[in-house]
């Protein structure tokens, strides 16, 4: 390779360091901004802003949704391995809200530590399988949910203990 | 280091020749590949145990995504072959390029929210990779109208090179986006280094979709590249002759 074509090489990689750079410095400064939600556990902590809308996310405990009977209105609690949340919400639900699955909520922290949602929308996971092959886990291991609920939670745990 | 292959390689006479017995290959394999991945992935593989039918679309959605950041990927790549050895086939090939990826980064966001409606609940979130995706689409658009605005050839490559290399910072953050931060959408399923996290009979018909995605991108680019070296190339010798 003769010079000049070294040091227009050395140009190019120059430019994507110092564009690399930038933008992690940047993606840094703003890195809680970034994130779609506030778990749980950051909730607790009051690292979650109380009376202002913003989203929180998180699995939703098996056993705790509660649906009344009268009207839409429906209360469970989402948690992140590390702290639980009480959301209250009147409204339809997406077909894949289930117990033991991700929830991301729209809506408000009250001072009273509920979070009042206004919008709730199913994260699912990255796992695909068919039916028999859930239903032969749910077998082989009576009382345990999906094998997946407990590595996201525990992946969420840990991005968590990272980024704090 | 012997440079004289890597020059070979850029001249566009010699693509144009060899390209030429690529085609009915490209055509064949990547209809034959795409039409036995969708039938098999649409028709044959069983539900998802949690969404249903719905899941389907990871077929097209999936092989999409990943063309949309290969070729820019590629097209970056392109820029710093440009910048660099100045090598006219490597521009020519960012031109031709911009738009099929752009296409791809258009049928995945597109794709994706058809998914997330069903599934999520709504069309579109603001969330880390959504938003990067069509930070990825407006770099496509960006280096096409970039090109339109710039009537001196050599100008235009320079300019469109050191867009795309740029852009290319934000290929990372689309792949990592998921696992940096909190998003709506889901984590990878095919990983390099873990085990993919689906069943084998819904994993196959995605990788040959995949497979076949890329066969078809080669193809359209191939045609495109050809027909953009003969209109470059049309007062040198070779190409006076080819038309005669």
């Amino acid at each position: 390779m003769n010079a000049v074509r070294k040091q227009r090489l050395i140009l190019v990689l120059l430019l994507l360091a110092g564009v690399g750079v930038a933008v992690a410095l940047m993606l840094f400064a703003l890195r809680e901004n970034i994130n779609h939600y506030f778990s749980p556990a950051q909730m607790a902590a009051g690292e979650a802003p109380v009376g202002q809308r913003m989203r929180g996310g998180g699995l939703v405990v098996p056993g705790s949704v509660e649906r009344d009977t009268e009207s839409l209105k429906v209360s469970f609690r989402i948690t992140d391995g590390a702290g639980e949340v009480t959301v209250h919400y009147e409204g339809i639900l997406p077909d894949l809200f289930v117990e033991g699955s991700g929830v991301v909520a729209l809506g408000t922290l009250g001072d009273d530590g509920v979070f009042a949602a206004t919008e709730v929308l199913a994260k699912h996971d990255e796992n695909y399988m068919p039916p028999e092959v859930q239903k032969a886990i749910d077998e082989a291991h009576p009382g345990y949910t999906k094998p997946t609920v407990q590595t996201t939670a525990q992946s969420e745990l840990r991005s968590l203990q990272d980024g704090s | 280091m012997n440079w004289t292959f890597f020059h070979k390689l850029g001249s566009p006479k010699w693509f144009y020749d060899i390209s030429g017995k690529w085609l009915p290959w490209l055509q064949v394999l990547s209809l034959v590949l795409i039409l036995v991945a969708l039938v098999w992935g649409l028709a044959f593989t069983p539900p998802d145990y949690l969404q249903g039918n719905s899941y389907r679309i990871i077929f097209i959605h999936v092989p999409a995504s990943f063309l949309a950041q290969s070729v820019y990927v590629m097209m970056a790549t392109a820029a710093a072959v440009t910048l660099i050895w100045k090598i006219k086939l490597a521009d020519m090939a960012l031109k031709v390029m911009a738009p099929i990826g752009a296409s791809f980064c258009i049928l995945s966001l597109v794709t994706g929210a058809i998914w997330g409606q069903p599934t999520w609940g709504t069309w579109w979130v603001w969330d880390a990779r959504l938003t990067a995706m069509l930070i990825l689409l407006f770099l496509y658009i960006g280096i096409i109208a970039l090109r339109g605005a710039i009537h001196t050839t050599e100008a235009a490559a320079k300019a469109c090179s050191i867009l795309s290399l740029v852009g290319v910072v934000n290929i990372p953050i689309i792949k990592f986006s998921v696992d940096w931060w909190n998003t709506l959408h889901q984590g990878a399923t095919l990983k390099l280094t873990e085990k993919p996290s689906m069943a084998a009979e819904m994993l196959w018909p995605l990788l040959l979709a995949i497979l076949g995605f890329y066969l078809f991108f080669t193809l359209v680019m191939v045609l495109r590249l050809r027909i953009e070296i003969i209109s470059r190339e049309r007062k040198t010798r070779w190409v006076k002759e080819l038309v005669s």
